[in-house]
Protein backbone atom coordinates (compact mmCIF):
# COMPACT_ATOMS: atom_id res chain seq x y z
CA UNK A 1 0.00 0.00 0.00
CA UNK A 2 1.65 3.23 -1.14
CA UNK A 3 1.95 6.05 1.40
CA UNK A 4 2.46 8.79 -1.19
CA UNK A 5 0.57 9.99 -4.27
CA UNK A 6 1.50 7.94 -7.36
CA UNK A 7 3.13 11.00 -8.99
CA UNK A 8 5.80 10.73 -6.31
CA UNK A 9 6.51 7.01 -6.46
CA UNK A 10 10.24 7.83 -6.51
CA UNK A 11 9.93 9.13 -2.95
CA UNK A 12 8.11 6.05 -1.68
CA UNK A 13 11.34 4.42 -0.51
CA UNK A 14 11.78 7.28 2.00
CA UNK A 15 8.21 7.61 3.19
CA UNK A 16 8.09 5.02 5.94
CA UNK A 17 11.14 6.56 7.58
CA UNK A 18 10.65 10.29 6.95
CA UNK A 19 6.93 10.91 6.61
CA UNK A 20 6.61 11.91 10.27
CA UNK A 21 3.77 13.88 11.81
CA UNK A 22 5.58 16.07 14.33
CA UNK A 23 8.77 18.08 14.55
CA UNK A 24 9.74 16.07 17.60
CA UNK A 25 9.77 12.86 15.53
CA UNK A 26 11.58 14.52 12.62
CA UNK A 27 14.24 15.97 14.89
CA UNK A 28 14.75 12.59 16.58
CA UNK A 29 15.12 10.88 13.18
CA UNK A 30 17.69 13.49 12.10
CA UNK A 31 19.66 13.03 15.32
CA UNK A 32 19.80 9.25 14.84
CA UNK A 33 20.52 9.22 11.09
CA UNK A 34 23.88 9.18 9.36
CA UNK A 35 24.88 12.09 7.14
CA UNK A 36 25.10 9.66 4.20
CA UNK A 37 21.49 8.58 4.72
CA UNK A 38 20.30 12.16 5.03
CA UNK A 39 22.32 13.21 1.99
CA UNK A 40 20.68 10.45 -0.07
CA UNK A 41 17.22 11.55 1.08
CA UNK A 42 18.01 15.22 0.45
CA UNK A 43 19.48 14.52 -3.01
CA UNK A 44 16.41 12.53 -4.00
CA UNK A 45 13.91 15.16 -2.85
CA UNK A 46 15.44 18.48 -3.81
CA UNK A 47 15.05 18.27 -7.62
CA UNK A 48 11.33 17.67 -7.24
CA UNK A 49 10.49 19.53 -4.05
CA UNK A 50 8.83 22.34 -6.01
CA UNK A 51 6.52 19.86 -7.73
CA UNK A 52 5.78 18.16 -4.42
CA UNK A 53 4.81 21.46 -2.77
CA UNK A 54 2.67 22.35 -5.80
CA UNK A 55 0.90 18.98 -5.52
CA UNK A 56 0.05 19.62 -1.87
CA UNK A 57 -1.17 23.12 -2.79
CA UNK A 58 -4.03 21.56 -4.76
CA UNK A 59 -5.81 20.74 -1.51
CA UNK A 60 -7.06 22.86 1.38
CA UNK A 61 -4.87 22.34 4.45
CA UNK A 62 -7.79 21.18 6.55
CA UNK A 63 -9.01 18.65 4.00
CA UNK A 64 -5.96 16.98 2.46
CA UNK A 65 -6.06 13.34 1.37
CA UNK A 66 -3.87 11.13 3.52
CA UNK A 67 -1.27 10.56 0.80
CA UNK A 68 -0.87 14.31 0.30
CA UNK A 69 -0.46 14.79 4.06
CA UNK A 70 2.25 12.12 3.98
CA UNK A 71 3.95 14.00 1.14
CA UNK A 72 3.77 17.28 3.08
CA UNK A 73 5.34 15.57 6.09
CA UNK A 74 8.10 14.28 3.84
CA UNK A 75 8.76 17.86 2.69
CA UNK A 76 8.96 18.94 6.35
CA UNK A 77 11.59 16.23 6.86
CA UNK A 78 13.46 17.56 3.83
CA UNK A 79 13.51 20.96 5.57
CA UNK A 80 14.68 19.27 8.77
CA UNK A 81 17.61 17.39 7.21
CA UNK A 82 18.61 20.30 4.93
CA UNK A 83 20.39 22.00 7.84
CA UNK A 84 22.45 18.91 8.59
CA UNK A 85 23.27 18.39 4.91
CA UNK A 86 23.77 21.96 3.66
CA UNK A 87 25.33 23.61 6.70
CA UNK A 88 26.57 21.45 9.50
CA UNK A 89 27.72 18.18 7.90
CA UNK A 90 26.66 16.59 11.18
CA UNK A 91 23.30 15.99 12.82
CA UNK A 92 23.09 19.04 15.10
CA UNK A 93 24.50 22.55 14.84
CA UNK A 94 28.11 22.58 16.13
CA UNK A 95 28.53 23.08 19.87
CA UNK A 96 24.88 22.51 20.74
CA UNK A 97 24.80 18.94 22.07
CA UNK A 98 24.56 20.19 25.64
CA UNK A 99 21.11 21.66 25.13
CA UNK A 100 17.70 21.10 23.57
CA UNK A 101 14.97 23.32 22.26
CA UNK A 102 11.78 21.35 22.20
CA UNK A 103 8.92 22.30 19.93
CA UNK A 104 5.90 21.87 22.19
CA UNK A 105 3.16 22.90 19.79
CA UNK A 106 2.75 23.51 16.06
CA UNK A 107 0.03 23.89 13.46
CA UNK A 108 -0.98 20.60 11.82
CA UNK A 109 -0.63 19.18 9.28
CA UNK B 1 33.62 54.03 10.43
CA UNK B 2 30.01 53.59 11.45
CA UNK B 3 27.64 52.37 8.75
CA UNK B 4 24.72 54.24 10.28
CA UNK B 5 24.61 57.66 11.86
CA UNK B 6 24.97 57.77 15.63
CA UNK B 7 23.17 60.26 17.88
CA UNK B 8 24.72 63.69 18.39
CA UNK B 9 26.24 62.56 21.70
CA UNK B 10 28.57 60.34 19.65
CA UNK B 11 27.08 56.96 20.51
CA UNK B 12 23.79 55.32 21.44
CA UNK B 13 25.16 54.66 24.90
CA UNK B 14 26.15 58.26 25.52
CA UNK B 15 22.80 59.40 24.13
CA UNK B 16 21.49 57.95 27.39
CA UNK B 17 23.98 59.46 29.84
CA UNK B 18 22.47 57.66 32.82
CA UNK B 19 23.96 54.43 31.45
CA UNK B 20 27.62 55.42 31.66
CA UNK B 21 30.23 53.69 29.52
CA UNK B 22 32.17 51.74 32.16
CA UNK B 23 32.50 47.96 32.43
CA UNK B 24 29.85 45.72 34.05
CA UNK B 25 30.72 43.40 36.92
CA UNK B 26 28.13 40.65 36.26
CA UNK B 27 28.07 39.89 39.98
CA UNK B 28 24.32 40.38 39.51
CA UNK B 29 24.25 37.18 37.44
CA UNK B 30 26.17 34.82 39.71
CA UNK B 31 24.96 35.79 43.17
CA UNK B 32 22.22 33.66 44.78
CA UNK B 33 21.54 36.51 47.23
CA UNK B 34 21.04 39.04 44.44
CA UNK B 35 18.57 36.70 42.76
CA UNK B 36 16.50 36.61 45.95
CA UNK B 37 16.40 40.41 45.84
CA UNK B 38 15.30 40.31 42.19
CA UNK B 39 12.46 37.95 43.03
CA UNK B 40 11.05 40.33 45.62
CA UNK B 41 11.81 43.60 43.88
CA UNK B 42 11.08 42.68 40.28
CA UNK B 43 9.13 39.46 39.81
CA UNK B 44 6.68 40.24 42.61
CA UNK B 45 6.22 43.87 41.49
CA UNK B 46 6.59 44.23 37.71
CA UNK B 47 3.96 43.41 35.11
CA UNK B 48 4.77 39.98 33.67
CA UNK B 49 3.54 38.67 30.33
CA UNK B 50 2.06 35.19 30.74
CA UNK B 51 0.25 34.35 27.49
CA UNK B 52 -2.05 35.41 24.69
CA UNK B 53 -5.80 35.82 24.50
CA UNK B 54 -5.95 33.26 21.67
CA UNK B 55 -4.95 30.59 24.21
CA UNK B 56 -8.25 31.20 26.03
CA UNK B 57 -10.71 32.19 23.28
CA UNK B 58 -13.95 31.21 25.06
CA UNK B 59 -15.55 31.36 28.49
CA UNK B 60 -14.15 28.63 30.71
CA UNK B 61 -10.89 28.20 28.79
CA UNK B 62 -7.91 28.44 31.12
CA UNK B 63 -4.19 27.83 31.37
CA UNK B 64 -1.91 27.55 34.37
CA UNK B 65 1.50 29.15 34.59
CA UNK B 66 4.17 28.26 37.07
CA UNK B 67 6.20 31.33 37.99
CA UNK B 68 9.04 30.06 40.12
CA UNK B 69 10.56 33.51 40.55
CA UNK B 70 7.37 34.62 42.32
CA UNK B 71 7.14 31.25 44.06
CA UNK B 72 3.66 30.54 42.78
CA UNK B 73 1.49 29.05 40.07
CA UNK B 74 -1.40 31.00 38.64
CA UNK B 75 -4.48 30.01 36.71
CA UNK B 76 -5.62 32.43 33.99
CA UNK B 77 -9.22 32.03 32.83
CA UNK B 78 -11.58 33.58 30.30
CA UNK B 79 -15.01 34.66 31.57
CA UNK B 80 -16.93 36.42 28.79
CA UNK B 81 -14.93 39.48 27.85
CA UNK B 82 -12.96 39.32 31.08
CA UNK B 83 -9.63 37.63 31.69
CA UNK B 84 -8.93 36.77 35.30
CA UNK B 85 -5.90 35.43 37.10
CA UNK B 86 -5.78 33.69 40.47
CA UNK B 87 -3.17 32.02 42.59
CA UNK B 88 -3.59 28.35 41.77
CA UNK B 89 -4.20 27.28 45.37
CA UNK B 90 -7.31 25.86 47.02
CA UNK B 91 -8.50 27.93 49.97
CA UNK B 92 -9.35 24.88 52.05
CA UNK B 93 -6.00 23.24 52.78
CA UNK B 94 -3.70 24.68 50.16
CA UNK B 95 -3.75 22.00 47.50
CA UNK B 96 -2.60 23.18 44.10
CA UNK B 97 -6.00 23.64 42.49
CA UNK B 98 -5.54 22.98 38.76
CA UNK B 99 -3.10 20.36 37.47
CA UNK B 100 -3.12 17.11 35.54
CA UNK B 101 -0.98 14.04 36.12
CA UNK B 102 2.14 16.04 37.00
CA UNK B 103 1.58 18.57 39.81
CA UNK B 104 4.61 20.61 38.81
CA UNK B 105 3.72 20.97 35.13
CA UNK B 106 1.51 23.56 33.47
CA UNK B 107 -1.77 22.56 31.93
CA UNK B 108 -4.73 24.05 30.05
CA UNK B 109 -8.33 23.17 29.28
CA UNK B 110 -11.97 24.17 29.63
CA UNK B 111 -14.08 24.18 32.80
CA UNK B 112 -17.41 25.44 34.11
CA UNK B 113 -15.98 25.61 37.60
CA UNK B 114 -12.64 24.72 39.15
CA UNK B 115 -12.87 21.68 41.41
CA UNK B 116 -10.12 20.84 43.86
CA UNK B 117 -8.86 17.27 43.43
CA UNK B 118 -8.36 16.88 47.19
CA UNK B 119 -11.69 17.56 48.98
CA UNK B 120 -13.84 18.73 46.11
CA UNK B 121 -14.21 22.43 46.90
CA UNK B 122 -15.42 24.31 43.84
CA UNK B 123 -14.81 27.81 42.53
CA UNK B 124 -16.54 29.85 39.83
CA UNK B 125 -14.69 31.50 36.97
CA UNK B 126 -14.85 34.71 39.03
CA UNK B 127 -12.91 32.94 41.80
CA UNK B 128 -15.85 32.75 44.24
CA UNK B 129 -16.07 29.61 46.34
CA UNK B 130 -19.38 28.01 45.32
CA UNK B 131 -19.17 24.65 47.07
CA UNK B 132 -17.49 23.27 50.18
CA UNK B 133 -17.74 19.53 50.63
CA UNK B 134 -19.76 18.69 53.79
CA UNK B 135 -20.10 22.36 54.53
CA UNK B 136 -22.07 21.63 57.71
CA UNK B 137 -19.03 20.00 59.29
CA UNK B 138 -17.16 23.32 59.37
CA UNK B 139 -17.38 25.94 62.07
CA UNK B 140 -19.09 29.15 61.01
CA UNK B 141 -17.69 28.80 57.50
CA UNK B 142 -18.80 31.58 55.17
CA UNK B 143 -17.84 30.58 51.62
CA UNK B 144 -17.81 34.26 50.67
CA UNK B 145 -14.59 34.55 52.68
CA UNK B 146 -12.92 31.74 50.76
CA UNK B 147 -12.68 32.80 47.15
CA UNK B 148 -9.51 32.19 45.16
CA UNK B 149 -6.77 34.75 45.78
CA UNK B 150 -6.82 37.10 42.79
CA UNK B 151 -3.78 38.33 40.91
CA UNK B 152 -3.84 41.68 39.10
CA UNK B 153 -4.36 40.95 35.43
CA UNK B 154 -4.49 43.30 32.44
CA UNK B 155 -4.40 42.74 28.69
CA UNK B 156 -2.38 44.74 26.17
CA UNK B 157 -2.64 44.00 22.44
CA UNK B 158 -3.87 40.51 23.29
CA UNK B 159 -0.91 39.81 25.59
CA UNK B 160 -2.01 38.90 29.11
CA UNK B 161 0.05 40.43 31.91
CA UNK B 162 -0.12 39.76 35.66
CA UNK B 163 1.27 41.64 38.64
CA UNK B 164 1.80 40.12 42.08
CA UNK B 165 1.86 43.39 44.01
CA UNK B 166 -0.94 43.95 46.46
CA UNK B 167 -1.52 47.18 44.61
CA UNK B 168 0.62 47.76 41.49
CA UNK B 169 2.33 51.12 41.59
CA UNK B 170 1.50 51.63 37.92
CA UNK B 171 -1.21 50.42 35.59
CA UNK B 172 0.05 48.13 32.86
CA UNK B 173 -0.11 50.94 30.30
CA UNK B 174 1.79 53.33 32.55
CA UNK B 175 4.40 50.63 33.11
CA UNK B 176 4.81 49.93 29.40
CA UNK B 177 5.13 53.56 28.35
CA UNK B 178 4.80 55.18 24.90
CA UNK B 179 7.47 53.16 23.06
CA UNK B 180 5.94 49.76 23.84
CA UNK B 181 2.38 51.05 23.54
CA UNK B 182 3.37 51.88 19.96
CA UNK B 183 3.04 48.22 18.93
CA UNK B 184 -0.58 48.04 20.09
CA UNK B 185 -2.25 48.14 16.68
CA UNK B 186 -0.11 45.43 15.11
CA UNK B 187 -2.48 42.57 14.12
CA UNK B 188 -1.17 40.11 16.72
CA UNK B 189 -4.64 38.66 17.21
CA UNK B 190 -4.90 37.49 13.60
CA UNK B 191 -1.58 35.66 13.71
CA UNK B 192 -2.69 32.36 15.10
CA UNK B 193 -0.31 29.90 13.42
CA UNK B 194 1.98 29.32 16.38
CA UNK B 195 5.15 27.26 16.76
CA UNK B 196 6.00 27.07 20.48
CA UNK B 197 9.36 26.04 21.97
CA UNK B 198 10.70 25.57 25.47
CA UNK B 199 14.02 24.70 27.07
CA UNK B 200 15.48 24.62 30.58
CA UNK B 201 18.96 26.14 30.62
CA UNK B 202 21.76 26.52 33.10
CA UNK B 203 22.35 30.22 32.99
CA UNK B 204 21.20 33.31 34.82
CA UNK B 205 18.03 34.77 33.32
CA UNK B 206 19.78 38.06 32.54
CA UNK B 207 22.80 36.40 30.95
CA UNK B 208 20.39 34.56 28.69
CA UNK B 209 18.29 37.66 27.96
CA UNK B 210 21.43 39.63 27.10
CA UNK B 211 22.00 37.60 23.94
CA UNK B 212 18.53 38.48 22.70
CA UNK B 213 19.12 42.21 23.22
CA UNK B 214 22.12 42.53 20.95
CA UNK B 215 23.02 41.22 17.51
CA UNK B 216 26.75 41.85 18.01
CA UNK B 217 27.09 38.08 18.54
CA UNK B 218 25.07 37.11 15.47
CA UNK B 219 27.85 37.29 12.81
CA UNK B 220 29.93 35.02 15.07
CA UNK B 221 27.63 32.56 16.86
CA UNK B 222 25.21 32.26 13.95
CA UNK B 223 27.46 32.71 10.94
CA UNK B 224 27.21 29.00 10.15
CA UNK B 225 23.57 29.55 9.22
CA UNK B 226 24.79 31.15 5.99
CA UNK B 227 26.34 29.38 2.98
CA UNK B 228 30.02 28.71 3.62
CA UNK B 229 31.37 31.08 0.95
CA UNK B 230 29.74 34.06 2.73
CA UNK B 231 30.81 33.34 6.28
CA UNK B 232 34.17 35.09 6.42
CA UNK B 233 32.73 38.28 4.94
CA UNK B 234 29.74 38.25 7.30
CA UNK B 235 31.92 37.89 10.37
CA UNK B 236 34.32 40.53 9.11
CA UNK B 237 31.48 42.96 8.45
CA UNK B 238 30.16 42.56 12.00
CA UNK B 239 26.86 44.00 13.07
CA UNK B 240 25.55 47.50 13.48
CA UNK B 241 21.98 48.51 14.18
CA UNK B 242 20.62 51.69 12.63
CA UNK B 243 18.44 52.46 15.64
CA UNK B 244 18.36 51.85 19.39
CA UNK B 245 15.94 53.26 21.90
CA UNK B 246 15.87 53.11 25.66
CA UNK B 247 12.77 54.08 27.60
CA UNK B 248 12.92 53.48 31.32
CA UNK B 249 13.71 49.80 31.83
CA UNK B 250 12.54 48.85 28.33
CA UNK B 251 14.50 48.78 25.07
CA UNK B 252 14.24 48.62 21.30
CA UNK B 253 16.67 47.67 18.57
CA UNK B 254 15.84 47.95 14.88
CA UNK B 255 17.69 46.15 12.11
CA UNK B 256 17.95 47.35 8.52
CA UNK B 257 15.96 45.47 5.90
CA UNK B 258 18.86 45.32 3.48
CA UNK B 259 20.40 42.56 5.63
CA UNK B 260 17.26 40.43 5.34
CA UNK B 261 16.41 40.52 1.68
CA UNK B 262 17.70 37.10 0.87
CA UNK B 263 15.44 36.97 -2.17
CA UNK B 264 17.44 39.79 -3.78
CA UNK B 265 20.73 37.91 -3.42
CA UNK B 266 22.43 35.96 -6.20
CA UNK B 267 21.13 32.40 -6.08
CA UNK B 268 24.53 30.89 -5.35
CA UNK B 269 24.56 32.79 -2.06
CA UNK B 270 21.28 31.29 -0.88
CA UNK B 271 20.88 27.84 0.65
CA UNK B 272 19.23 25.47 -1.85
CA UNK B 273 16.55 24.51 0.68
CA UNK B 274 15.75 28.20 1.17
CA UNK B 275 15.31 28.60 -2.57
CA UNK B 276 13.10 25.52 -2.62
CA UNK B 277 10.87 26.68 0.23
CA UNK B 278 11.13 30.47 -0.35
CA UNK B 279 11.93 30.91 3.31
CA UNK B 280 14.82 30.83 5.74
CA UNK B 281 16.55 32.49 8.65
CA UNK B 282 14.57 35.73 8.32
CA UNK B 283 11.24 34.07 7.63
CA UNK B 284 9.13 33.35 4.56
CA UNK B 285 10.05 35.48 1.55
CA UNK B 286 6.51 36.04 0.34
CA UNK B 287 5.36 38.79 2.59
CA UNK B 288 2.11 38.36 4.50
CA UNK B 289 -0.26 41.23 3.79
CA UNK B 290 -0.95 42.77 7.17
CA UNK B 291 -2.14 46.11 5.82
CA UNK B 292 -0.48 49.30 6.98
CA UNK B 293 1.59 48.77 10.11
CA UNK B 294 1.39 51.22 13.03
CA UNK B 295 4.25 53.75 12.96
CA UNK B 296 5.30 52.61 16.44
CA UNK B 297 6.70 49.42 14.90
CA UNK B 298 9.53 51.42 13.36
CA UNK B 299 9.91 54.55 15.49
CA UNK B 300 13.42 55.19 14.13
CA UNK B 301 11.87 55.40 10.63
CA UNK B 302 14.56 53.09 9.29
CA UNK B 303 14.21 52.50 5.55
CA UNK B 304 14.50 49.80 4.41
CA UNK B 305 13.22 48.41 7.69
CA UNK B 306 13.91 44.78 8.60
CA UNK B 307 13.09 43.96 12.19
CA UNK B 308 12.18 45.66 15.44
CA UNK B 309 12.93 43.87 18.68
CA UNK B 310 10.97 45.32 21.60
CA UNK B 311 12.33 44.42 25.02
CA UNK B 312 9.61 44.41 27.67
CA UNK B 313 11.19 44.67 31.11
CA UNK B 314 11.78 42.41 32.89
CA UNK B 315 11.69 39.19 30.85
CA UNK B 316 9.73 39.39 27.60
CA UNK B 317 10.48 40.44 24.03
CA UNK B 318 8.48 40.80 20.82
CA UNK B 319 10.35 40.72 17.50
CA UNK B 320 8.37 42.05 14.53
CA UNK B 321 9.76 41.17 11.09
CA UNK B 322 9.40 42.93 7.77
CA UNK B 323 8.11 39.78 6.06
CA UNK B 324 4.93 39.87 8.13
CA UNK B 325 5.43 37.58 11.11
CA UNK B 326 6.57 37.96 14.69
CA UNK B 327 8.17 35.95 17.42
CA UNK B 328 8.45 36.25 21.17
CA UNK B 329 11.12 35.37 23.70
CA UNK B 330 10.61 34.93 27.41
CA UNK B 331 13.08 34.23 30.17
CA UNK B 332 11.76 32.75 33.43
CA UNK B 333 14.38 32.34 36.14
CA UNK B 334 14.13 29.19 38.26
CA UNK B 335 17.23 29.93 40.37
CA UNK B 336 20.18 32.32 40.20
CA UNK B 337 21.77 30.21 37.47
CA UNK B 338 18.90 28.38 35.75
CA UNK B 339 15.97 29.47 33.64
CA UNK B 340 13.20 28.33 31.37
CA UNK B 341 13.39 29.91 27.93
CA UNK B 342 10.16 30.03 25.94
CA UNK B 343 10.10 30.98 22.26
CA UNK B 344 7.11 31.36 19.99
CA UNK B 345 6.87 32.00 16.24
CA UNK B 346 3.55 33.48 15.06
CA UNK B 347 2.09 34.17 11.63
CA UNK B 348 -1.23 34.51 9.84
CA UNK B 349 -2.99 31.16 9.41
CA UNK B 350 -1.39 29.45 6.42
CA UNK B 351 -3.81 29.20 3.51
CA UNK B 352 -1.83 26.66 1.52
CA UNK B 353 0.70 23.90 1.92
CA UNK B 354 3.42 26.09 0.39
CA UNK B 355 2.80 28.75 3.05
CA UNK B 356 2.99 26.06 5.72
CA UNK B 357 6.27 24.78 4.30
CA UNK B 358 7.72 28.33 4.39
CA UNK B 359 6.72 28.66 8.04
CA UNK B 360 8.20 25.27 8.82
CA UNK B 361 11.52 26.43 7.37
CA UNK B 362 11.35 29.62 9.48
CA UNK B 363 10.48 27.61 12.62
CA UNK B 364 13.31 25.12 12.07
CA UNK B 365 15.74 28.01 11.49
CA UNK B 366 14.58 29.56 14.76
CA UNK B 367 15.40 26.31 16.55
CA UNK B 368 18.82 25.96 14.92
CA UNK B 369 19.97 29.39 16.09
CA UNK B 370 18.27 29.19 19.47
CA UNK B 371 20.23 26.00 20.17
CA UNK B 372 23.41 27.90 19.37
CA UNK B 373 22.42 30.68 21.77
CA UNK B 374 21.30 28.35 24.56
CA UNK B 375 24.48 26.32 24.69
CA UNK B 376 26.72 29.39 24.38
CA UNK B 377 24.95 31.04 27.30
CA UNK B 378 25.52 28.04 29.54
CA UNK B 379 29.20 28.45 28.69
CA UNK B 380 28.99 32.16 29.56
CA UNK B 381 27.47 31.34 32.93
CA UNK B 382 30.33 28.94 33.67
CA UNK B 383 32.88 31.59 32.75
CA UNK B 384 31.22 34.22 34.92
CA UNK B 385 30.88 31.86 37.87
CA UNK B 386 34.59 31.13 37.83
CA UNK B 387 34.92 34.58 39.39
CA UNK B 388 38.24 35.11 37.68
CA UNK B 389 37.06 38.33 36.07
CA UNK B 390 34.82 41.01 37.53
CA UNK B 391 34.98 43.77 34.92
CA UNK B 392 33.48 43.26 31.48
CA UNK B 393 33.55 45.95 28.75
CA UNK B 394 30.36 46.53 26.74
CA UNK B 395 30.30 48.25 23.36
CA UNK B 396 27.75 50.55 21.79
CA UNK B 397 25.87 47.66 20.11
CA UNK B 398 25.30 46.29 23.63
CA UNK B 399 23.53 49.41 24.88
CA UNK B 400 20.32 47.52 25.67
CA UNK B 401 22.26 44.97 27.74
CA UNK B 402 23.73 47.84 29.72
CA UNK B 403 20.31 49.40 30.25
CA UNK B 404 18.78 46.06 31.26
CA UNK B 405 21.32 45.35 34.00
CA UNK B 406 21.04 48.91 35.24
CA UNK B 407 17.23 48.65 35.29
CA UNK B 408 17.24 45.44 37.32
CA UNK B 409 19.70 47.00 39.78
CA UNK B 410 17.61 50.17 39.99
CA UNK B 411 14.47 48.15 40.78
CA UNK B 412 16.27 46.21 43.50
CA UNK B 413 17.81 49.29 45.06
CA UNK B 414 14.58 51.21 44.95
CA UNK B 415 12.75 48.33 46.59
CA UNK B 416 15.40 48.10 49.29
CA UNK B 417 14.99 51.81 50.01
CA UNK B 418 11.22 51.79 49.91
CA UNK B 419 9.59 48.36 49.76
CA UNK B 420 6.11 49.74 49.12
CA UNK B 421 7.45 52.41 46.80
CA UNK B 422 6.21 53.73 43.54
CA UNK B 423 7.72 53.32 40.10
CA UNK B 424 8.87 56.34 38.15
Amino acid sequence: MALLPSDFADFEQFAARWSLATERERWAERMSSSIDDMQAFYDAIIPEVGEAIAYCDKFPLDDMPEDAVNLLRLIYSFVMVSFAVELWRQQSPPDTLGTQFERISEPLP
Amino acid sequence: MARYPKPAAGSWTEHYPQLGTGPLSYEDSISPEWYQHEREAIFKRAWLQVGRLEQIPRTGRYFTKDIAAANTSIVVVRDGDDVRAFHNVCRHRGNKLVWQDFPNEDTSGTVRQFTCKYHGWRYGLDGACVFAQQEGEFFNLDKADYGLVPVHCEVFAGFIFVNFSEQPAQSLREFLGPMLLGVEDYPFGQMTDRYAFRVECRSNWKVFSDAFMEFYHAPVVHVGQHPSQLRAAITQMGYEAPHYQVEGPHGLVTTAGSLHRVWDMPKENVKPADLATRSGLFGPWDKSDLGELPPGINPGKIDPWGLSSFQFFPNFAILIWEAGWYNTHQFWPTSHNTLVFEGNVYSLPAESASERVGREMAAVSFKEYSLQDANTLEATQLGLESGVIDQFPLNDQEVLVRNFHKATADWVHEYQREPAGVRA
